[in-house]
């Protein structure tokens, strides 16, 4: 009884401290973006993109992302009948960074598809991650703590979309992060920015203003693997069902 | 007595007791503190994460000092091409005019990245075959590149 009792009067001053610590979440930043009024998404208009690579190569620069691997990419889809079977051709060389060498083939039809991370709402990646290092944040954006990572790759393999790649150098998984440094500060994402013809446009879902919402009502739009019902945020309009 | 008889549970209690607070003292020091601020993550990671520097300052940035090309620009074609699809990344440049000049740009290499003729293009994008078009000279030699539709005395253009 009395071990017990001088036990708990010199445990008493560390319990305090450690309820403090508990106590003491650091208060929101100071900053005019609140997280809560925001939704982010992505709005690709397959019918505008011509190709050229200006999204691809302005994520590299604003990014540093190592050589031959890309947050952002353009696939070419070729889909041709051949003896009454349709045959599907798909080529990104380079990520399509320096646009696409011209078939000139007749009767085949051609798009191209960019393609990035789609920051699902419910994504696998995020749930197989076993230390919590990747994480969807309150504004809808699928993000990676790159202290915490311990390059399992766990997430590169949960992806459906094949959106992640594990840093060469850094030994950490990256992907897209919807230019969070830039959306935060009123600023679209480098792709957006650089895209000439208006393919690719960051949609905040909140924002009642957004034009993204009466596109949506006007348009036939889809997202990628529906069926995965991962709550992918990346739409495309003029999307064929060909595309994986 | 009656306390004597129950003095184990005590002892029990007591390392009970001792033991949820060395655990509380070990998930204090683990547990990031910022831990769980926005949701099961650090929120510390979004600060950092948003520290990242910008190379592309954006469109609004060039308008405040080059207000005569914006002026040209919007009436022309490339009213929708931002100037850094063109120029590159420039957020250092619009920092620091004096100190950082952009690159010139060689018109014969920049303006096919978007207008080489590609079948997989959308048909009603401008396009050229540009070996056929310019013969190797230098886009700009014909075009404005901030206004670039010429027009021919038949057609609108
Ligand atoms: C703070 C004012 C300011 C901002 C903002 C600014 N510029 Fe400039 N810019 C200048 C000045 C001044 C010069 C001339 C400096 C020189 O010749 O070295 C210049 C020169 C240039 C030139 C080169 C002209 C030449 O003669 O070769 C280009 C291209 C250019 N700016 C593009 C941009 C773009 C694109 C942006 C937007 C990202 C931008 N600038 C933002 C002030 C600005
Ligand atoms: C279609 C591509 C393109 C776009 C878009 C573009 N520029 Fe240019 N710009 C050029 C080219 C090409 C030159 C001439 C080559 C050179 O001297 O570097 C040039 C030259 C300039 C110059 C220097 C000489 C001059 O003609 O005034 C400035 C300043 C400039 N651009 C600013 C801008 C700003 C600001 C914007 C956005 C409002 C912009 N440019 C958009 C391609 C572009
Ligand atoms: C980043 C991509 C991009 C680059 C680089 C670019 N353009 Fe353009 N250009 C466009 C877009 C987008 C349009 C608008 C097309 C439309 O109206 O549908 C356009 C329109 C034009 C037109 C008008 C065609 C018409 O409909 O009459 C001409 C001419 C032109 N560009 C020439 C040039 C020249 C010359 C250069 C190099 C200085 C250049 N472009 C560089 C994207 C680009
Ligand atoms: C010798 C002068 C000259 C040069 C050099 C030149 N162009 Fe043109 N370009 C013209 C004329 C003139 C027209 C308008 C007549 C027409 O519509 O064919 C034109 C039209 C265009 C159009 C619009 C075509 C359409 O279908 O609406 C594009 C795009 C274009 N040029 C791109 C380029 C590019 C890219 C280069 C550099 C590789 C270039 N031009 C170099 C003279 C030139």
């Amino acid at each position: 009884m009395n071990m017990t009792r001088r036990h708990f009067l010199v445990l008493l001053p560390a319990a305090a401290l450690a309820w403090e610590n508990i106590l003491a979440g650091a208060p929101e930043t100071a900053t005019n973006y609140h997280t809560s009024e925001h939704w982010w998404g992505m709005l690709v208009d397959i019918e505008k993109c011509i190709g050229c690579g200006s999204c691809v190569r302005a994520c590299q620069k604003e990014n540093n992302v190592p050589d031959g691997y890309y947050r952002t990419w353009i696939e070419r889809y070729r889909i041709k009948e051949v003896n009454g079977v349709e045959t599907l051709e798909v080529d990104s060389p380079d990520g399509g960074m320096n646009g696409f060498p011209s078939s000139n083939e007749p009767g085949v039809k051609e798009f191209f598809v960019p393609k990035m991370c789609n920051h699902c709402a419910d994504s696998p990646c995020t749930q197989v991650c076993p230390v919590g290092a990747t994480f969807v944040t309150p504004d809808g954006v699928v993000l990676v703590d790159e202290k915490y990572c311990l390059g399992c790759r766990y997430c590169i393999q949960a992806c459906p979309y094949g959106c992640r790649f594990l840093h060469p150098q850094k030994n950490v998984a990256q992907k897209c992060t919807l230019c969070y440094h830039r959306i935060t500060q009123g600023l679209t994402t480098a792709c957006c920015e650089n895209c000439p013809t208006g393919a690719r446009q960051l949609a905040d879902l909140k924002n009642p203003k957004d034009p993204i919402h009466e596109f949506l009502r006007t348009h036939s739009v889809q997202v990628l693997k529906p069926h995965l019902a991962t709550g992918a945020k990346l739409f495309y309009n003029g999307l064929d069902g060909a595309v994986r | 007595m009656k306390l004597k008889d129950a003095a184990h549970l005590f002892r029990l209690a007591g390392v009970f007791a001792a033991g949820i607070l060395i655990f509380i003292l070990v998930r204090s020091y683990l547990v990031p503190k910022s831990f769980g601020q926005y949701g099961h993550f650090r929120g510390d990671a979004l600060t950092e994460i948003k520290a990242q520097p910008i190379s592309y300052a954006g469109h609004q940035a060039c308008e405040a000092c080059h207000s005569d090309v914006l002026d040209l620009k919007s009436k022309g074609k490339h009213a929708q091409v931002n100037c850094e699809a063109c120029h590159g990344p420039l957020a250092k440049h619009a920092d620091d005019p004096g100190g950082v000049t952009p690159e010139k740009l060689d018109t014969a290499k920049l303006c096919v990245r978007c207008h080489e003729a590609n079948s997989a293009k959308p048909k009603k994008f401008p396009q050229v075959a540009s070996m056929e078009h310019s013969g190797g000279l230098a886009c700009n030699e014909c075009h404005t590149p901030h206004s670039p539709a010429i027009v021919t005395e038949g057609g609108k253009k």
